[in-house]
C-alpha cells in the first residue's frame, strides 16, 4: 500500500514536468503530423488524429515510459503506396487491419522481429524513405507541384524544378518558394544557434509562428492579401466538430485482393520496425533505467492503429526524434505522451483556422530536411567506416527499395547481406548447418560473473538467440560474452552488443566481450564484422575494444602494450605448467621498461595428440630479484592443472590451518617452501582472491580462469600481482 | 547398480588407418574395467586379419584381458545390434569421424544408427590414441530424468576407474522451466528469481544422487555442480567444450519418434557434433 501511494506521489511530483515536455514535443508533432500526412497524400489533418490517438491510447496501455507515439517518417512511403493503389478510404481499411497484425505480433512476442534484419539493410532501408520523402517534398518546397509516376522520378525532376524556379515569373509562386527556402535554412541552422530563449521552441514550431505571423502582419498592418500564391497554403484543416461529423468510412471491399494484403504486410512491417528500433533506441535515453516491455507496445500501438484508423488517421508508431525531444525536456512516464495528445487536440480545437495561413513550402521545407537527415551523405561515410561490405548492403537495399518497392527492398537488403556473409567465410556450410542450432551457452561462474559463450557463428540470423539470453541478465551485472569459438561475428551483432555495453555501463554493471581479439577484420571500425582466420598472423591492425582498453591500461600504469602475437615464449619453459603444454603464441603484452613484470594473453595447446581446441588465457608473469623455493600453489580442489606435479603432497604451513585446507601448496624442497611462506605471504593470500600461483625459482607465473581474462579481470589481476611483489622478500 | 557395469564392451573392427588406436582405446578399457572385450568385425573371416589384430592386441592379452573375435557378414548396423545382444555387451565403443580439417567431429551415418537403436551404453571416441590420453574432467548430465541416476553413477565409476581428478553435473536448465518471460524489470527480477528457485531445487536433488554414490568412488575427486540455462542435450555440449572436459556421459534419450529427426533434441545434437568423447548410458 505504502508502495502504491508513494508512486503515486512520485507520478505527481513528476507531473508538471511531463506536461511542460509533452507541450514541448506537441510544438513539433504538429507540423510534423500535418506534413507527414500530407506526404503520404492523406489529409493534413490525419497526422494529428494520428498523433493524438497514439498519445491517449499508448499512453495508457504502453510498455514503454518516454516514448512518444504518433505517425512515422517510415511510415510515408508505404502509407503513400496504400493510398495510391487502394484509394484513401481502402488505405483506412489497410492501417485496420495492420493494427490488428500488429496486436498478433504483440501476443506472439514477436518484438523481437525488429533482430532479424542486418542493420546496414535497415539503413538502407531508411535512406530510400528519406530520399522518397525529400524527392517529393522537394518540389513543393519550391513551389513546383508535380505529379510524376515513381518515387525515383521525383529525385530525377530535382535538377529541372530547380531551374524552373530562377525562371519563375509569377509574385505568388517566388513568395511560396523564398517561404520554402527560409524554413530550410531555419531547420539547418536552428541547432548551430545557441540561445536559450530561441532554443525554447523547436524549430518546426519557428517556422509555423513566423509564417503565420508573416501573414498576420499582411492581413492586419499591410492590409494586403498574402502574397503567397494560395494554392499553395495549407488547406483542408476541419474544425473539430468537423472531424466527428466527417469521420471517413474504411472501404473493406478489396479486402479479398493482393493489393490490400502486401499493403497490410508493408504497413505492418515498417510500422513494427520502425517502432522496435526507436524503443530500443529511446531505452538508452531512459533517465530512469528502465526496461520497456515491446511486445505490450506493440500491442498498444497496434490497438491505437486500429482506432486511428477508423477516426481516419494513419499507422501508430513509435517515433525516435520526438522521444527523444521528450526525454530531453524531462520527460519521466507515459503522462507526457498524454500531454502531447492533448495539447494537439487543444491547438486544433482553438487554433483550426490559424492553422491554414501556414504556407505548403514552409511545411515541406520541414520534411526535406528530416528526408536528407535520413540519408545524409555523413551516414553514407559512417557505414562505409564499418566497411565495404556494409556499403553494398546499403546501396543495393536503398536503389531496390526505390526503384522497385519497400518489401522488395528489404528482402534484397537481407539476401545481399546473407551472400556477402557466404563468401567472406567462404562457406555456405557453416551457416546451413548450424542456423538452426542453440548455439548460445549461458551459466554463471563461481565469482557471480554471467558467462556466455558463443559457438559457430552470430549474425543478424541467430542474434535473437544471444539477445534473448542478454535480456536475462539484470543490467547491474557483471557480463562476459566469450567469441573465442565463434567463426563468425557480424556487423550487426556487433553494433547490436555495443549497445548492451552502453546499457550495463549506465545501469552500474560491466559488459565485455572477449575471444575478438584474435578474428581478422577488414576495417578500423569498432563495429566491423570479424571472421576467425586460422593460422594467420595478425592480418589487420583493427584492434578490438579491449585491446584498446589494454592500450589505456598501459599508458595509465606506465607500462608499454604490444597486441602483436609473437613465439617468444622461453620465459614460461621452467614452469611446471608449461612442461606438458606447447605454447603457440603469446599476444596483448603489458610489460614494464624492464621486462620484470608482463601481463599477456597467451595461446597453448595441451599436447600434440590431445584433440581440443587450443587454450587461450591471461596471465601475469613477475620476474623477481632473488632466488625463491619452486612451488605451485592453487585452491584445494584445483587439481587438474598440477597434474604434472603429482606424486607430490600437500605442503602443510604451521599454525596457519585455514591456509592449508583451503589452499594445495606443493614443491620439492618442502623446508625452504615452509620457510618461505612467512606470516605475511600467508596471510595475503588468504586475504586475496583465489589464483593460480607458480614459482620457478626465478620467477612468478599467476593466472585465474582458463580463458582470456576481461579488463576489469585483467585490471585485478595486475592489482594482484604488484601486491605480491612488494610482500615478496 | 551393480559393482561392475561394464561387464562385456565391444568394439567394432574395420582395417583401416585407425585399427591400432581404436583397438588399444578398448583393450585399455577393458583392463580399467576388469571387462571381457568382444571385437566384432563385419567381413569374411580369414587368417590374415586374425593375425593382424591378435598381434596388435598382444601386450593386452599378456596382461590378462580376455577377448573375442566374431566375423559376421551384412549389413553392419544389424550385425552390430544382434551381437549386442547375443554376447550381452554392456558398452559399445564406436568412433567418430572428423569434420574437414577443423577440430569437430560428428558421428557418421551407420554410427548414428547404432546408437540410436543400441540397447546398451554407447561410448563414442573422437580421438583415439595409441598413448594413453588422461581423462582429466568429467562432464555428466543431471537432468531431471529416472535415467539420470545411472548415468551420475556410471560417471563416477568411470572416474574412479580412469582416476579423473574433476567430475562436473551439469545441470541444465531450460528457458521453458522458467516460465516468467522477461519483458520489462518487473518480470525480469521475477524470472531471476524463479532461477535462483530452481538451481536451488536442483542443487537439492542433485545432492540427493550424490549421497547414493559409493565413498569410494567420490575420493580424490573434485566435485562440482554447475547449474546452466541453454538448450537441453545441447548445451551440455557447449559446456563440455568450453570447460574442455575430456569425457561427457549422457543419458540415453527416451523413444525417437519420426520427428525427432526433423526437430533434433538431447543426444541428436550431440552426435551430430562431438564436443569430446561422449558416453550414452542406457
Amino acid at each position: 500500500m505504502s508502495k502504491k501511494q508513494s508512486s503515486i506521489k512520485v507520478f505527481l511530483s513528476t507531473l508538471p514536468k511531463n506536461i511542460f515536455s509533452g507541450f514541448v514535443v506537441s510544438l513539433i508533432a504538429l507540423p510534423l503530423g500535418l506534413g507527414l500526412a500530407m506526404a503520404s497524400e492523406a489529409p493534413p489533418i490525419a497526422g494529428i488524429i494520428t498523433a493524438v490517438v497514439g498519445g491517449l491510447v499508448v499512453s495508457i496501455l504502453g510498455g514503454s515510459h518516454i516514448t512518444i507515439t504518433g505517425p512515422g517518417n517510415g511510415m510515408v512511403g508505404v502509407v503513400l503506396v496504400a493510398v495510391t493503389t487502394l484509394g484513401l478510404e481502402g488505405a483506412y481499411a489497410a492501417i485496420i487491419c495492420s493494427g490488428v497484425v500488429m496486436i498478433l505480433l504483440g501476443f506472439l512476442r514477436m518484438g523481437k522481429l525488429a533482430d532479424f534484419f542486418p542493420s546496414s539493410a535497415i539503413q538502407g532501408m531508411l535512406a530510400a524513405i528519406g530520399l522518397i520523402i525529400l524527392g517529393k517534398q522537394f518540389h513543393i518546397m519550391l513551389a513546383n507541384k508535380l505529379s510524376l509516376e515513381a518515387s525515383i522520378d521525383y529525385l530525377i525532376a530535382i535538377p529541372e524544378t530547380l531551374l524552373t524556379v530562377i525562371h519563375f515569373q509569377d509574385k505568388g509562386l517566388i513568395y511560396a518558394a523564398i517561404v520554402g527556402v527560409i524554413s530550410l535554412l531555419i531547420m539547418i541552422f536552428y541547432a548551430r544557434i545557441r540561445n536559450k530563449y530561441l532554443q525554447l521552441i523547436p524549430a518546426p514550431m519557428w517556422i509555423v509562428i513566423i509564417t503565420i505571423g508573416f501573414s498576420y502582419y499582411y492581413e492586419y498592418i499591410l492590409q494586403q492579401p498574402n502574397p503567397i500564391s494560395p494554392i499553395y497554403m495549407l488547406s483542408g484543416i476541419p474544425s473539430a466538430n468537423e472531424i466527428i461529423s466527417d469521420l471517413p468510412t474504411p472501404q473493406f471491399g478489396l479486402f479479398a485482393t493482393i493489393p490490400f494484403w502486401a499493403s497490410v504486410f508493408a504497413l505492418t512491417l515498417i510500422a513494427s520496425i520502425e517502432s522496435l528500433l526507436s524503443i530500443k533506441a529511446v531505452d538508452k535515453l531512459d533517465p530512469l533505467k528502465r526496461r520497456s516491455n515491446v511486445n505490450r507496445d506493440l500491442k498498444a500501438l497496434g490497438l491505437a492503429t486500429i482506432g486511428s484508423g477508423f477516426l481516419g488517421g494513419l499507422n501508430v508508431v513509435t517515433v525516435i526524434a520526438r522521444s527523444s525531444v521528450n526525454a530531453n525536456n524531462g520527460g519521466t512516464n507515459r503522462s507526457s505522451n498524454m500531454a502531447h495528445a492533448l495539447f494537439l487536440i487543444l491547438f486544433i480545437a482553438l487554433f483550426s483556422t490559424q492553422l491554414t495561413r501556414i504556407p505548403l513550402p514552409a511545411l515541406m521545407a520541414i520534411l526535406v530536411y528530416t528526408g536528407y537527415k535520413l540519408a545524409s551523405p555523413k551516414l553514407i561515410r559512417k557505414i562505409f567506416s564499418v566497411g565495404k561490405e556494409q556499403l553494398i548492403i546499403f546501396f543495393v537495399t536503398l536503389f531496390v527499395t526505390l526503384f522497385v518497392d519497400l518489401i522488395t527492398g528489404i528482402a534484397a537488403g537481407v539476401l545481399v547481406t546473407f551472400i556477402l556473409h557466404i563468401l567472406v567465410n567462404r562457406s555456405f556450410q557453416m551457416f546451413f548447418r548450424n542456423v538452426l542450432k542453440p548455439n548460445v551457452l549461458m551459466y554463471r561462474e563461481e565469482n557471480g560473473n554471467y558467462y556466455l559463450s558463443v559457438k559457430h557463428f552470430c549474425s543478424f540470423l541467430n542474434y535473437y538467440k544471444l539477445k534473448e539470453k542478454l535480456n536475462a541478465i539484470p543490467e547491474s551485472a557483471d557480463v562476459v560474452v566469450d567469441f573465442s569459438i565463434c567463426e563468425f561475428v557480424d556487423h550487426t551483432v556487433m553494433e547490436n552488443l555495443h549497445g548492451y555495453q552502453d546499457l550495463f555501463l549506465k545501469r552500474g554493471g560491466h559488459f565485455e566481450l572477449i575471444g575478438l581479439d584474435l578474428h581478422g577484420a577488414d576495417s578500423n571500425h569498432p563495429f566491423a564484422q570479424r571472421r576467425m582466420i586460422p593460422d594467420l598472423g595478425f592480418l589487420t591492425s583493427n584492434l578490438t575494444k579491449r585491446q584498446k582498453t589494454l592500450q589505456e591500461i598501459a599508458d595509465n600504469f606506465n607500462l608499454n602494450y604490444e597486441s602483436e602475437k609473437t613465439q617468444n615464449s622461453h620465459f614460461l619453459d621452467n614452469f611446471h605448467f608449461f612442461r606438458t603444454k606447447k605454447v603457440e603464441n603469446v599476444y596483448n603484452r603489458l610489460f614494464n621498461t624492464e621486462n620484470t613484470f608482463r601481463i599477456f594473453d597467451i595461446n597453448y595447446s595441451e599436447g600434440e595428440f590431445i584433440a581440443k581446441e587450443n587454450v587461450k588465457t591471461t596471465m601475469l608473469h613477475i620476474k623477481l630479484n632473488h632466488e625463491i623455493p619452486q612451488f605451485t600453489l592453487d585452491r584445494e580442489g584445483f587439481l587438474e592443472r598440477v597434474y604434472a606435479l603429482a606424486g607430490f603432497a600437500d605442503i602443510p604451513i604451521h599454525n596457519h590451518s585455514d591456509f592449508s585446507k583451503r589452499f594445495y601448496l606443493l614443491g620439492e624442497n618442502r623446508t625452504e617452501i615452509q620457510m618461505f611462506f612467512s606470516d605475511k605471504i600467508v596471510q595475503f593470500f588468504e586475504s586475496n582472491p583465489y589464483y593460480h600461483v607458480e614459482s620457478n625459482g626465478a620467477s612468478l607465473l599467476v593466472f585465474g580462469k582458463e580463458r582470456v581474462a576481461g579488463v576489469k579481470e585483467i585490471k585485478a589481476l595486475y592489482d594482484f600481482g604488484r601486491r605480491l611483489r612488494e610482500v615478496i622478500p | 547398480m551393480n559393482s561392475n557395469p561394464f561387464q562385456t564392451i565391444a568394439i567394432g573392427v574395420a582395417f583401416s588407418p585407425n585399427l591400432k588406436a581404436n583397438l588399444y582405446e578398448a583393450a585399455r578399457l577393458s583392463g580399467f574395467f576388469n571387462s571381457k572385450l568382444v571385437l566384432i568385425h563385419v567381413g569374411e573371416p580369414s587368417e590374415e586379419k586374425k593375425s593382424k589384430i591378435n598381434e596388435i592386441l598382444e601386450p593386452f592379452i599378456k596382461e590378462g584381458i580376455s577377448t573375442e573375435l566374431l566375423f559376421r557378414a551384412g549389413d553392419p548396423v544389424e550385425i552390430i545390434l544382434a551381437c549386442v545382444i547375443e554376447k550381452k555387451v554392456d558398452l559399445l565403443i564406436l568412433g567418430a569421424l572428423q569434420r574437414e580439417n577443423f577440430l569437430k567431429y560428428y558421428v557418421g551415418s551407420i554410427a548414428r544408427k547404432i546408437t540410436r537403436k543400441a540397447l546398451c551404453s554407447v561410448l563414442l571416441h573422437i580421438n583415439p590414441s595409441i598413448e594413453r590420453i588422461p581423462c582429466k574432467h568429467i562432464v555428466v548430465n543431471g537432468l531431471k530424468d529416472e535415467r539420470t541416476q545411472d548415468a551420475i553413477a556410471a560417471a563416477f565409476y568411470m572416474g574412479h576407474a580412469l582416476q579423473s581428478e574433476q567430475l562436473t553435473i551439469v545441470e541444465e536448465i531450460s528457458q521453458e522451466e522458467i516460465a516468467v518471460k522477461v519483458d520489462d524489470d518487473k518480470s525480469l527480477r521475477r524470472a531471476t528469481l524463479m532461477k535462483e528457485k530452481l538451481r536451488r531445487r536442483e542443487d537439492y536433488r542433485i545432492k540427493e544422487i550424490l549421497e547414493t554414490i559409493p565413498e569410494e568412488h567420490k575420493k580424490n575427486m573434485y566435485i562440482k555442480t554447475q547449474p546452466i540455462f541453454g538448450k537441453r542435450g545441447y548445451s551440455i555440449g557447449h559446456y563440455a567444450k568450453v570447460v574442455r572436459a575430456d569425457l561427457l556421459v549422457m543419458n540415453a534419450p527416451g523413444k525417437i519418434g519420426f520427428w525427432d529427426r526433423f526437430f533434433p533434441h538431447d543426444i541428436e545434437h550431440i552426435l551430430t557434433e562431438l564436443p569430446t568423447d561422449v558416453l550414452i548410458i542406457q
